[in-house]
């Protein structure tokens, strides 16, 4: 009897220790696919986070806490990343997560995070994270919605009023196809040709071809690399003069590199990111840009992509959450996430709010030309 | 639908089944000297690709001389994978061999990953990229060489088999492999002549390709299946049932993606490729009674 005294004493002692012991950091969890096939998002998303970090607690931290940051890899595998994402919130007792780095990822854990009462800031891209509106939801990529809104833009500006589309058929590809499919006819354009190129295909000659018969005044494609460069190159070679608009997915030297000869006068919608140079000096990203670019390339040796500035972002708006409110507490996390304003990042400028949980606009993307195989802005 | 679109895809058709043909010969040569299907293929012709491109790169080569190195390195990497993974069991039921042939190709693919990364990567056209303009069609230079160099090994592989001693002795060993060695054919050697051959074919596959199709460690995957497909279509065993397979699967995913709808493409082919399957088992070209003694 007196030992379950004892017992029942210690463990009230332990559990009043453990508030204590967690007010000591700021303890941020991350899930991220640094293998497996995502792993050209989450490898440098990983690299990402874990500078930032380094760099806040060798400045001194947020609010004088240092900053701990616990990563776990789901490999790009859906249950690799549910069970990180339990450990996170069951027995490492985060105040926030970032990532996944991949959609579906995202949207099998996100449910957890509402009834766990913990905010997660995901790296992932798609419109179904943050529509409708999951009150401890967040994701910091640009949406497939800005770019067309973009590319559409830029479409009616040079006077395009038949316009074909030829996506991919993976899930950036069909989330891509989603929106030109509502927006074109939105936008008072006609759809005159819908084509689809499987991921690993390499030639869509007979894809363009018929987009050919179509005559279309322009071509949308949308794809992460190499497919992009095949289409690039394949409308070459078919001797096919219609102008060809590429998505975000393909904004990076590698494109280039890809499609040759065939990538001069391609127009796409870009992340700042890819042309920091090309960013005026009184943008408000522009500081921030210049800082990720020389600390990545001084920590890693290696070019930033825009993936790695998804994190990027979601780290400094988190810290920033924490920092402007005073707590780091999830729920403090969450409600502070929100009255973020104006806030640049690498991606573009944020404001969140209760209705508003991706933070940016089309003004995320400005339209880039390639010509003489660099980047060059169009607006 | 108009001729030229019609003559287009009938282009675009003929240039991607020459590289399923291509990949195709190389399953028969070693499927008619040991009877396993070997699929790694795809691998030899990644090999290829990825070692041109390595030797342009970063050695800083010529194109030629780059290729003919691929070529080579290719080919002792079709020795190695017989004598480390094949000779040790050779003694195993021939499924066991298949199997083993699909471990090879995942270490060779994970190697290739960790040598050269996971970029795709671009080989410059042999003659340019400017397109030649055929009756309203657009025939790629490079398509030009992927037709010349397949038909070129396919006859050289028909003179091999059909007109030289070491032909008909892999021949023989895949008939009987007991009686080819009573009659004094080592039949090992064979075997190791049959992957060297294949891994060569493969290989040039994957540098007349390369520019076209681009290459990564991982395009093997999708090659070999579909390469595989062709032999299946073409009647295995049958070089060149497997290059006419080759040839007739690029049509017809080609004339389904341009007339019917480009997002079941690959379905389609492989719809046809059982349906014909279910009216002819061994294929279109191959033997009614597939067992030749």
């Amino acid at each position: 009897m007196k030992a379950a005294k004892w017992v029942v004493a210690l463990v009230f002692t332990l559990l009043s220790c453990v508030p204590a012991l967690a007010a000591d950091t700021i303890r941020i969890g991350a899930i991220f696919s640094v293998t497996g096939p995502a792993s050209f998002l989450g490898e440098p998303e990983k690299n990402t986070l874990l500078m930032l970090k380094d760099k806040v607690n060798s400045a001194g931290g947020v609010n004088g806490k240092q900053v701990e940051v616990i990563v776990y890899d789901d490999e790009s595998d859906v249950n690799k990343c549910v069970m990180a994402a339990k450990k996170l919130l069951d027995q490492d007792g985060v105040s926030v997560v970032i990532g996944p780095s991949i959609s579906g990822n995202t949207l099998a854990i996100s449910k957890f995070f509402s009834s766990a009462e913990v905010p997660l800031v995901s790296c992932a891209a798609a419109e179904k994270i943050v529509k409708p509106v999951d009150p401890w939801v967040f994701n910091t990529p640009q949406l497939d919605r800005h770019a067309v809104t973009k590319i559409l833009q830029s479409a009616k500006a040079r006077g395009f009023s038949k316009l074909a589309i030829l996506t991919v058929s993976d899930g950036y590809g069909q989330a891509g196809r989603g929106v030109l499919n509502e927006l074109i006819p939105a936008g008072g354009f006609q759809l005159v040709a819908d084509e689809v190129y499987g991921p690993k295909d390499t030639d869509m000659t007979a894809q363009l071809t018929k987009i050919k018969g179509a005559a279309p005044d322009a071509i949308i494609c949308w794809g992460t690399n190499p497919g992009p460069a095949v289409v690039a190159r394949n409308r070459v070679q078919l001797g096919l003069t219609t102008p060809l608009y590429m998505s975000h997915g393909v904004a990076s030297d590698k494109f280039i590199e890809l499609a040759g000869d065939a990538a001069e006068g391609l127009v796409l919608p870009a992340g700042r990111l890819v042309a920091v140079d090309l960013v005026p000096a009184d943008h408000p990203q522009k500081p921030v840009l210049e800082a990720y670019v020389a600390d990545y390339a001084k920590a890693y040796n290696s070019p930033v992509s825009s993936f790695g500035g998804y994190a990027h972002d979601a780290f400094a708006l988190v810290l920033e959450a924490v920092g402007k409110g005073g707590s780091a507490k999830p729920a403090d996390i969450r409600d502070n996430l929100e009255k973020i304003a104006k806030f640049p990042g690498t991606s573009g400028v944020y404001t969140y709010g209760p209705d508003n949980h991706n933070g940016l606009d089309e003004s995320a993307f400005i339209m880039v030309t390639i010509k003489n195989g660099t980047w060059n802005v169009t607006e | 639908m108009d001729p030229s679109s019609l003559l287009q895809y009938l282009i675009t058709g003929l240039t991607l089944g020459s590289t399923y043909g291509l990949t195709a010969l190389g399953f028969t040569i070693i499927f008619n000297t040991t009877g396993v299907i070997n699929f790694a293929q795809g691998e030899f012709v990644m090999l290829g690709g990825m070692m041109s491109v390595y030797f342009t790169r970063v050695l800083g080569l010529g194109e030629p001389v780059a290729v003919i190195l691929a070529v080579v390195g290719a080919t002792v990497a079709g020795a190695l994978v017989e004598r480390l993974a094949i000779r040790p069991v050779r003694d195993c039921p021939t499924i066991n061999l298949v199997i083993i042939t699909i471990g090879v190709s995942i270490l060779v693919r994970g190697l290739a990953m960790l040598a050269w990364g996971k970029d795709t990567h671009v080989l410059e056209p042999f003659s340019g990229d400017r397109p030649i303009m055929v009756l309203g069609a657009a025939v790629m230079p490079q398509a030009l060489w992927v037709l010349a160099v397949s038909l070129l090994l396919l006859a050289g592989l028909k003179a091999f088999f059909s007109g030289t001693i070491h032909g008909k002795a892999m021949l023989a060993c895949s008939h009987d492999p007991k009686a080819a060695s009573l009659v004094g054919i080592g039949v090992q050697r064979m075997v190791l002549l049959s992957f060297m051959i294949s891994a060569l074919v493969g290989a040039v596959g994957g540098v007349i390709l390369a520019p076209i199709t681009m290459t990564s460690y991982d395009v093997g995957i999708m090659l070999g299946l579909k390469g595989f497909a062709a032999c299946i279509l073409g009647g295995l065993g049958n070089p060149f049932g497997a290059a006419a397979g080759g040839v007739i699967l690029g049509v017809l995913e080609s004339l389904g993606a341009g007339f019917i709808s480009s997002a079941y493409k690959d379905a389609l082919a492989f719809v046809i490729l059982l349906a014909l399957l279910f009216v002819k088992p061994s294929g279109l070209f191959g033997l009614k009674d597939s067992k030749r003694v």
